[in-house]
């Protein structure tokens, strides 16, 4: 165990105030244990009174070498680590990770797969948002919402559970389609979720979006305009309550979310309150793409036919000569990818979540880069909590959503 | 090749002598490390590359030259485009520019390349490792530092490995 | 032949301290409010409306270490964070337990690599380990039960 890591002034001193240097304000940890940073995120804070005058984010607390780990796994492997990035958005990880490796080796995906990874995507879109209001709700001071939230989550989780036995874990998206088809019960429990949801975000906006003493905490508070977004490469929610209507789910759509109506939720405010609506409009949003997705699933296969990347069936291995030499070559060796590297991102409930994958020919990735949003849209927050009031910051660090695994990584 | 971006691609071939790969429809550009603050601040001012999306590293380890490629995932928002480039350093102590003078959140991203893979940011407002304990040795994601894989304590092995391990005191 | 049989059925309720000792401190057990990684959001559903921890006396979180008696140590533990955890644990008065929440507190699970610490019992001293990747909140509950009767069980000779 290395020793704790006291911080000197030297080490900081080009990034704090003359102030600070002189004794007139005062330096004060705030984390890695506190219970309004989302995680063990710790930040240095130069105060002037209540006033941040500058606020040094310190990350690394959850480092967890995925990306690293994932290189000595194969293909199919490496998908468990997905899950444990961002542990809120777990299916939209696999859905990235499936899609970077299905577009280095070339893999088609059957529709009925891909219907149901739209469906999951976006119930665990929903699932996420719901951890955000709660708990960014509970920082300032509405208990209640927390208890609903969780309350509506539990359902969704439950969906997942059917589906792949797992809450929250659930790697049923894999290289090619899915695990398994998904049971007869799947249809009813996400037309009980249709049903009920909207009345709940109902519910959640009565709580909150009228309310005064949220109205207080949120309006005009850690304002960012879009050029700043942008250069501090913030995406997603984030970025589009400050106005750019980036989404990639509409701009570069994949998994056929090209054939879903749904709308992009925008403000230009740029506030955390403008960021809080733009989130409970995107669950309406996600709820009309569910119920479209569902509408039409068609039916036939959930995975593609390609043994050389997908195992066959379990029916085919008791008969058939090369289904057996297939399975056993996928889940000894794994399979190769084809020398190259290539970007993949998709709209995660956070932003861009982007994997850049590159192969050496081997039937391991030579390296997996995650491109993060947490990382980006953590690293905007000094500029966001420049000059405002401790309990203010509070509300900022929720607004912008950061999940800490999907930082440090 | 998308069409929109050859135009772009043609250009910087042209001023910095970039050389372009292909693959799965993803334009690659290998541009010299003297040439990447530049190319950049065209593709952002000209060509509306307005956000970096991502950067990081590959090692090649034992190759020595070059060890390292670093990767610049570019997107423009206003004309959908990815542009990716490609900066191929060598040796075991490399460095590059800054390009937090082009886009403000290349700051982390280069501390994450300092701390992960080692290679030196020159002109880098605040270089310190972000992600590893500042007084960690080496770096984790080049191909030459072992994962540290610990062998697990199964009913067999359970003694000895339980005897190496350390285990907190009250 | 104790002296409720003599008093009989006048309402008087008997024990021992230590039976009254561990009794108050099993109903009363307030976790840290400490939160690492995936498990932490399961840690939270345990605590919300579906599960509701405080049916055990754990309605209250302690965001500090020193109001707090129970450390639930729910994911992954980086080297950068070891030290931190340890501080926190020193912070904690007497008595306190710890539960090491999840493979990756327990054994450092599907994460064998150099960043993560291989078990939290490397660090500090574990009473408790619940397996699962994450545990569901059910899980948690049960093992927060077994720690129930392990404290029920300990003796007044060892309290130091």
């Amino acid at each position: 165990m290395t020793q704790l890591h006291e911080v000197t002034m030297d080490e900081i001193k080009h990034l704090v105030s003359d102030r600070a240097l002189a004794g007139e304000t005062v330096l004060l940890n705030m984390g890695p244990q506190h219970p309004s940073t989302h995680g063990v995120l710790r930040l240095l804070l130069e105060l002037d009174g209540e006033t941040v005058v500058n606020c040094i984010p310190d990350v690394g607390f959850l480092h967890t070498g995925i990306e690293k780990n994932m290189e000595s796994k194969t293909y199919q492997q490496a998908e468990v680590m997905t899950d444990r990035l961002d542990y809120l958005n777990t299916v939209g990880n696999n859905l990235a990770y499936c899609l970077a490796v299905e577009k280095l080796v070339e893999l088609d995906v059957p529709p009925r797969a891909q219907a149901l990874r739209v469906i999951l995507a976006e119930l665990q879109r929903l699932a996420s948002h719901l951890v955000w209001l709660g708990t960014s709700a509970l920082d300032v001071a509405a208990m209640s919402v927390f208890l609903y939230c969780f309350r509506e989550r539990e359902v969704i989780l439950d969906i997942f559970e059917l589906v792949s036995g797992q809450r929250m874990m659930t790697t049923f998206i894999r290289p090619g389609g899915t695990w398994r088809d998904v049971p007869v019960e799947f249809e009813d429990a996400v037309r009980n979720v249709l049903e009920t949801f909207p009345k709940r975000i109902d519910e959640y906006e009565a709580l909150l979006t009228k309310n005064p003493l949220f109205l207080d905490r949120t309006l005009g508070i850690g304002k960012v305009s879009a050029e700043e977004a942008l250069q501090w490469g913030v995406t997603g929610p984030s970025l589009r309550a400050s106005g750019p209507d980036w989404d990639l789910r509409k701009t570069r759509p994949y998994s056929g979310y090209e054939q879903y109506d749904f709308d992009v939720p925008t403000h230009t405010e740029g506030d955390v309150y403008a960021r809080y609506l733009v989130r409970v409009q995107e669950m309406r949003e996600s709820l009309k793409i569910i119920r479209q997705a569902l509408d039409k699933l068609p039916l036939g296969p959930i995975r593609s036919n390609d043994h050389k990347f997908v195992p066959p069936p379990r029916s085919e291995i008791g008969v058939s000569m090369e289904a057996l030499i297939h399975h056993f070559k996928l889940w000894t060796e794994g399979f190769s990818a084809p020398k190259g590297a290539i970007y993949s991102a998709v709209e995660s409930p956070r932003g861009e979540l982007g994997v850049y994958l590159e192969s050496d020919g081997g039937p391991k990735p030579y390296r997996v880069h995650w491109r993060t949003p947490s990382f980006n849209n953590l690293e905007v927050l000094p500029v966001l909590s420049k000059g405002v009031l401790v309990a203010d910051l509070v509300a900022i660090i929720g607004s912008v959503d950061i999940v800490l695994g999907d930082v440090d990584r | 090749m998308n069409k929109q971006l050859q135009p772009i691609v043609q250009a910087l071939q042209k001023e910095f002598d970039a050389q372009v790969d292909e693959f799965r429809d993803e334009v690659h550009l290998l541009v010299a490390s003297e040439h990447i603050v530049s190319a950049c601040q065209k593709l952002r001012d000209e060509f509306g590359f307005e956000l970096l999306s991502t950067m990081t590293a590959v090692d090649y380890w034992p190759q020595d030259d070059p060890r390292f490629h670093v990767i610049y995932q570019l997107t423009s928002l206003a004309r959908n485009l990815s542009l990716s480039l490609r900066v191929p350093v060598a040796g075991n102590s490399p460095a590059i520019p800054t390009l937090t003078g082009v886009y403000k959140n290349a700051n982390w991203r280069e501390r994450e390349l300092w701390d992960m893979f080692g290679i030196h940011i020159e002109g880098h407002p605040d270089l310190r490792r972000i992600l590893m304990p500042a007084d960690w040795e080496g770096h984790p994601l080049r191909k030459d530092y072992p994962l540290g894989y610990e062998e697990p304590q199964f009913t067999f092995n359970f003694k000895e490995i339980g005897l190496g391990k350390p285990h907190g005191k009250e | 032949m104790g002296v409720e049989q003599k008093l009989g059925d006048m309402g008087v309720v008997t024990t021992t301290l230590e039976q009254a000792v561990n009794w108050s401190r099993t109903r009363a057990m307030w976790p840290m409010l400490f939160g690492l990684a995936c498990c932490a959001i399961e840690m939270m559903a345990a605590q919300a409306a579906h599960y509701d921890m405080s049916r055990f006396g754990m309605e209250l979180m302690r965001p500090s270490p020193r109001q707090s008696d129970l450390m639930i140590v729910a994911g992954r533990v980086s080297r950068k964070m070891a030290p931190v955890l340890r501080r926190l644990y020193d912070q904690m008065a007497d008595p306190k337990w710890v539960v090491a929440m999840g493979d990756c507190a327990s054994c450092g699970g599907v994460f064998n690599n150099y960043a993560v610490v291989q078990g939290v019992d490397e660090i500090v001293p574990v009473d408790i380990y619940v397996a699962g990747c994450p545990p569901r909140p059910e899980a948690l509950i049960n093992g927060i039960m077994a720690l129930h009767a392990k404290v029920g069980s300990e003796k007044v000779k060892n309290w130091a």
